[in-house]
């Protein structure tokens, strides 16, 4: 925006009263930003500790009191990465279509409300609609690819959100060209709209990622296990997972006091892979703009 | 990035400028059937996948209904929503969720106490008050709090403020309704505070100065003009901020202390709907009586968000008529 408030000093009643509030919405932001660095700090702070390589590369020991956190991260990235192979092609296709295709119709409406009240699904309406639908009708079991199409429809609105804003970020000049030099609208579309929105998809992807690595109740009852003896050696297998571990250690079982430091490193690599990738991606984004701006 | 739900919020830009094929340029001869063949196939099948989030949305009431209907051949309606008594697994049983309503409705007002007023001023102070330069911190810095995963602000509660809570306030526990509502509102503030900064952002600039010329303060501003213009998105903002947290689970999970109660102070543990599905869903016997009443109360909750959606998007269109 180019437009900003004067700073001009204003006298008297209304000055005050200015003053007083303009310092409580600056007090509002940086409680907010106080909150996340204070949630930040505290589990580094109590994590670090427990942080070593052991920690990320072995197995857990003597029934979840020592040992490392291997089969968890393991979970957790191939329950993520399996949730955007899902969420990502159909996301994308129907940003597509939303955007490049469709007019104002009943469909389209019926479309873009169906998307947005998904957005709206509570996470733990999700993982009952995987244990009905994916683990009991299409008979997966709890498994890592129940737990990934669970975590993929999740996403979707996400995904849908990024790619179509991208989308609309790509100049209408640009289409205008390629079907002025006689591409076709599928031809323009595969090879002038979407490479050009592609970074915008992707940062938005790596968003949903994010998004889908951190949760914990849609894949509570559809994929994730407290404990499995090995590694998963197929997508029928169920999985451990970095939050569901977290979860379970904090507040069941009967040694909680003792895991208090497995608890913390465990929550220090969920959130150190989680805000990475979103970092990530809002830097990318950041560039993005700057570029799209010159 | 527009937060997802925001879609029907901002207002809808005009499409891409593709020629209209009824007035434009005759289609393409040149290129023959095969081409046109391709485009059939590929707007058609864009369109198949984009009828894949109606499914989805479809399976998941299907499914809902379907697993959650059978309990009302053991209990009525009127006494599983009014029931007072939440005891799945005595002998006989208690199906009352009302207790579980209870708790999840408190639980939002009181944490959309504390994040509507901070996510709002934290929204007025981003769009209208910050340097450029802090907002471009500010910002990334709101969504990376809405990224924490749910459960490590769970277990911040569990470790942090809950025990800080019980020593200040002098409580037998500090895993009760008002920490729950505090970790919650944080859950909450990201989404309200991004989309009111859209809505406000969205205020032509000519109001502002209009507004300044007449000799309004800059705050007065804010409080008579950008905000009242901005109002119907700001309340789709709260309204998706509610909606996020009634369906919250991990925190109320984790937090709330879990007891089956309807509350009566701020400090009592309380069990919100979500809480109960996830904690007791393990353990339900498969299609037993036990696990349609955990889908039965899945259905409650889905339909208060939906309930909430749809007043969101009623605000927003209201908002899009008037802007």
């Amino acid at each position: 925006m180019t437009f900003s408030l004067p700073k001009n000093i204003v006298s008297g009643k209304r000055g005050t009263a200015q003053k007083i509030w303009f310092t409580l919405f600056r007090v509002a932001a940086g409680i907010n930003v106080l909150a996340l660095f204070a949630v930040i700090a505290f589990i580094i702070s109590r994590g670090i500790s427990a942080i070593s390589w052991e920690f990320l590369s072995e197995m857990p020991r003597n029934s979840m009191t020592e040992g490392g956190i291997l089969p968890c991260i393991i979970g957790t990235v191939s329950l993520a990465l399996g949730a955007l192979g899902v969420a990502f092609p159909v996301g994308v296709g129907t940003a597509i279509y939303l955007n490049e295709y469709a007019s104002q119709g009943k469909v389209v409406g019926v479309i873009r409300f169906a998307i947005s009240n998904l957005a709206g699904v509570p996470s733990v309406v999700f993982g009952l609609f995987g244990l009905a639908f994916f683990c009991t009708v299409l008979n997966l079991g709890v498994s890592l690819v129940s737990g990934a199409l669970t975590l993929g429809i999740m996403s979707l609105p996400v995904i849908i959100g990024a790619s179509e804003e991208a989308l609309k970020a790509v100049p209408n000049t640009y289409r205008e060209a390629s079907l002025g030099l006689g591409a076709s609208k599928w031809q323009t579309i595969c090879r002038v709209v979407v490479p050009s929105a592609l970074p915008g998809i992707l940062t938005g992807s790596i968003l949903a990622l994010g998004r889908a690595a951190g949760e914990t109740a849609p894949i509570m009852f559809t994929g994730a296990v407290f404990f499995t003896p090995d590694l998963p050696s197929s997508v029928f297998d169920e999985v451990m997972a970095l939050p569901y571990h977290i979860y379970v250690l904090a507040t069941a079982g009967t040694h909680i006091g003792e895991t208090r430091h497995l608890q913390y490193g465990t929550a220090l690599v969920l959130i150190a892979l989680v805000l990475g990738m979103n970092l990530f991606a809002i830097i990318i984004r950041s560039r993005l703009r700057n570029r799209n701006r010159v | 990035m527009t937060h997802p739900e925001a879609t029907e919020i901002t207002p809808k830009v005009d499409l891409p400028g593709w020629p209209d094929t009824k007035t434009g340029p005759k289609k393409d001869t040149l290129t023959g059937r095969r081409t046109a063949i391709g485009e059939w196939l590929a707007e058609s099948s864009l369109f198949t996948i984009s009828l894949i989030s109606i499914l989805a949305l479809g399976l998941i009431m299907l499914f809902l209904l379907m697993e959650g209907s059978p309990t009302f051949s053991f209990v009525s309606i009127r006494d599983f929503v009014l029931g007072h008594f939440w005891y799945p697994t005595d002998e006989p049983p208690d199906f009352g969720i009302l207790p579980l309503i209870t708790g999840s409705v408190s639980v939002t007002l009181i944490s959309s106490l504390i994040a509507v007023p901070s996510g709002v001023m934290t929204a007025i102070y981003l769009s209208e008050i910050a340097p450029p330069r802090v907002a471009e911190i500010l910002k990334p810095a709101i969504e990376l709090l809405a990224s924490l995963p749910s459960v490590v602000i769970g277990f911040f509660g569990m470790v942090a403020v809950a025990p800080l809570m019980q020593e200040v306030f002098d409580i037998p526990t500090g895993l009760n309704l008002f920490t729950a509502s505090i970790m919650l509102a944080f859950m909450s503030i990201p989404t309200i505070c991004t989309i009111s900064e859209d809505a406000l952002r969205s205020v032509p600039i000519t109001y502002r100065e209009a507004s300044l010329a007449l000799g309004a303060t800059p705050f007065e501003t804010i409080s008579k003009v950008t905000v009242p213009a901005a109002l119907s998105g700001i309340t789709t903002a709260i309204i998706l901020g509610m909606s996020r947290a009634i369906g919250e689970t991990m925190v109320v999970l984790m937090v709330a202390g879990g007891a089956a109660m309807i509350p009566e102070s701020i400090f009592d543990p309380i069990r919100p709907m979500p809480a109960s599905i996830a904690a007791e869903m393990g353990e339900a016997p498969f299609r037993g009586d036990h696990y349609h009443a955990l889908f039965a109360t899945g259905i409650t909750l889905f339909l208060f968000t939906i309930l909430f959606n749809v007043l969101a998007m009623s605000a927003s269109r209201r908002f899009r008529l008037k802007g």
